[in-house]
């Protein structure tokens, strides 16, 4: 087997909106303080007039955002993801998800993977915020191919997006020439009988590791990579849960109100059956190495598997 | 405690800082270092009642590190204080680690607040002060804010409310190092003229030199005579001051020594410790 690249979503953010920059003349990006680590600094080094680093000032920032949006531009603020949602959480409720402007919000450093600065800077309830946003987009994508697809999906869809994107190296797991990215669809990476293991984000392939190794003991599971958590993809999620009748969320994200969530929102309604929800449970993050921590907070393939054969 | 000897505890304190954010392998050394006299004058002269053996004594000094990122400088300057043995410093941000990678007061004796998120830490210790008039106390609460930091607008809405409230016993420290991770602060977003703003809301403002210790002693001096507002001081500092290669690096702001670079500034500093102890 070919040597795994790894390469952190951000970086694809970062590079997606320097070479969308040439081709949407009406695209602007704020930041606050932190572009070398969001990448934003890749577009504010090729379009300065069109790049503002606006202090560490997010609130401000997203409120600004709002103004330029009104006036037809499409606007990406980033920030750190407990900054960008947490601090200004409101302005993105009142500023830009009632009027429904057409701002995206791209935090990057979300969930525990964030790593040594520890609990103030790991965002785990930042999907959970946005989702309950009236009209607010959500999509966390699982590697910087999909990460750089988000980009250019939330510029032509027009209104508020939520954007994740993760500080941390992870393998490219959607290097394929019929890979297809649409916002709101799911895509189905491996097909299965007994368990539907629904992920997003960066632990998308924590749950391909692990439902190789239930394969492997002859548990047939189904992996659904759900970039989109608003509007979620309800027939796929539904049709899996028919097939299998048990269902299990993975996500870099507390378990409350996250994708585990929002995938019960959705069974409760049109076809019950038991619902594990793998992630961070109800509890702050600490510091140490990502790698660490994925394994302290049993995201990492081994602690998803051992989770998911406890379930079945 | 006269300036040379706290000139040697703030050397250990530097040194403090490059072993514990070496060890993580992350950290900020950057502002830690420039404020590294700042925490030295607080904990070895300024502040009452600090008792490593009664840290939650209810009558002591309080103290909000607001600049969060700069806990390298906090734990160093506890340590050395007695709160827990310098030989710890090397847990920094490790897994179950007492030492955060930001200060938890729920994990480390004596730190007063949590903080990291930049902006909160100024608006906790106008509550604590104003707490200190309800329970009729007469401890001092000291903050200290980045100058990058005093960007958020939070700062500022603390900044007019104790203005309001007259909070005298309150003292906010400015740690002007003119850097934050962008960049210089006048090219991101400058937030000068500080004094005058401070002044605007209605608060005592002095100027002093972060590293000159009789400016430092002299601002406190001034700072407690002050009565019926509360009083900045804003400190002129360099970033990483006192290691020749982090000095004023912006790049030095959130990263951490490595092997090599660790070796260079300890020698640097072992140096400046040996001077000290010939004069
Ligand atoms: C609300 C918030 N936004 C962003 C950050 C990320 N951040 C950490 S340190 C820093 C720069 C701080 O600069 P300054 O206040 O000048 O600190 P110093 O130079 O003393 O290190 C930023 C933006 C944060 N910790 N909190
Ligand atoms: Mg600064």
């Amino acid at each position: 087997m070919s040597e795994v690249k790894r390469i952190a979503t951000r970086q694809g953010y970062g590079e997606a909106l320097a070479e969308l920059g040439e081709e949407y003349k009406n695209l602007v990006v704020m930041d606050a303080d932190l572009a070398e680590s969001t990448k934003t600094i890749m577009f504010g080094k090729k379009f300065p007039e069109r790049f503002f680093d606006c202090g560490i000032a997010e609130g401000n920032m997203v409120s600004m955002a709002a103004g330029l949006a009104s006036t037809g531009k499409i606007v990406f603020a980033s920030s750190f993801a407990m900054f960008a949602t947490g601090r200004a959480y409101e302005q993105i409720r009142n500023s830009v998800g009632y009027p429904a402007l057409n701002v995206k919000i791209a935090a990057t450093h979300g969930g525990i993977t964030v790593g040594e600065d520890g609990a103030t800077h790991q965002c785990l309830e930042d999907v959970a915020l946005m989702r309950n946003i009236p009209g607010m987009v959500v999509c966390v994508p699982s590697d910087v191919i999909e990460a750089k697809a988000a980009v250019r999906a939330a510029i032509e869809y027009e209104g508020p997006v939520f954007l994740r994107f993760g500080r941390s190296a992870v393998p490219v797991i959607n290097d394929r020439p019929d890979y297809k990215f649409e916002l709101g669809k799911g895509i189905v990476l491996k097909e299965g009988t007994d368990v539907t293991i629904i992920a997003t984000g960066i632990v998308v392939e924590s749950a391909m590791e692990a439902a190789k190794k239930l394969e492997a003991e002859g548990v047939s599971a189904e992996v659904i990579n759900i970039h989109t958590i608003k509007p979620i993809d309800e027939e796929l999620v539904i049709a899996s849960a028919k097939k299998t009748g048990k269902v299990v969320t993975v996500e870099e994200h507390s378990v409350i109100g996250g994708l585990g969530s929002a995938v019960c929102d959705v069974i409760c309604r049109y076809n019950p059956v038991p619902v594990l929800k793998i992630g961070v449970q109800d509890e702050f993050g600490t510091s140490a190495s990502a790698a660490v921590l994925m394994k302290e907070y049993k995201l990492d393939a081994d602690g998803v598997y051992e989770q998911v054969k406890a379930f079945l | 405690m006269n300036n040379l000897e706290l000139q040697k505890i703030a050397n250990e304190v530097r040194k403090g800082i490059i072993i514990s954010t070496h060890a993580a392998k992350a950290g900020h050394p950057g502002g830690s270092m420039s404020a590294a006299d700042i925490f030295t004058y607080l904990y070895f002269e300024e502040m009452q009642n600090i008792d490593p053996a009664n840290p939650k004594n209810p009558d002591r000094d309080r103290f909000v590190l607001s600049k969060g990122h700069t806990a390298p400088g906090l734990y160093a300057a506890l340590a050395l204080k007695g709160f827990f043995p310098f030989e710890d410093l090397v847990k920094l941000r490790k897994l179950h680690s007492y030492l955060q990678g930001h200060p938890d007061m729920k994990a480390t004796p004596g730190v007063d607040m949590s903080t990291g998120s930049l902006g909160q830490g100024i608006s906790a210790a106008v509550g604590m002060a104003l707490a200190a008039r309800i329970d009729q106390k007469d401890y001092r609460v000291y903050t200290l804010l980045g100058d990058g930091e005093i960007e958020e607008g939070q700062v500022w809405e603390a900044a007019m409310y104790a203005g309001h409230k007259k909070v005298d016993n309150l003292v906010a420290i400015i740690d002007n190092n003119g850097l934050q991770i962008d960049g210089k602060i006048e090219d991101v977003c400058s937030p000068y003229p500080i004094d005058k703003k401070f002044e605007a809301f209605n608060w005592h403002v002095i100027n002093a030199d972060a590293h000159d210790f009789d400016s430092l002693r002299a601002a406190f001096a001034e700072a407690k005579t002050v009565k019926g507002m509360p009083t900045a001081i804003i400190c002129k500092s360099v970033k990483g001051k006192g290691v020749s290669f982090m000095e004023n690096q912006a790049s030095w702001h959130g990263v951490a020594p490595n092997d090599e670079q660790y070796e260079k500034a300890m020698a640097e500093l072992e140096k400046a410790g040996e001077e000290l102890c010939q004069k």
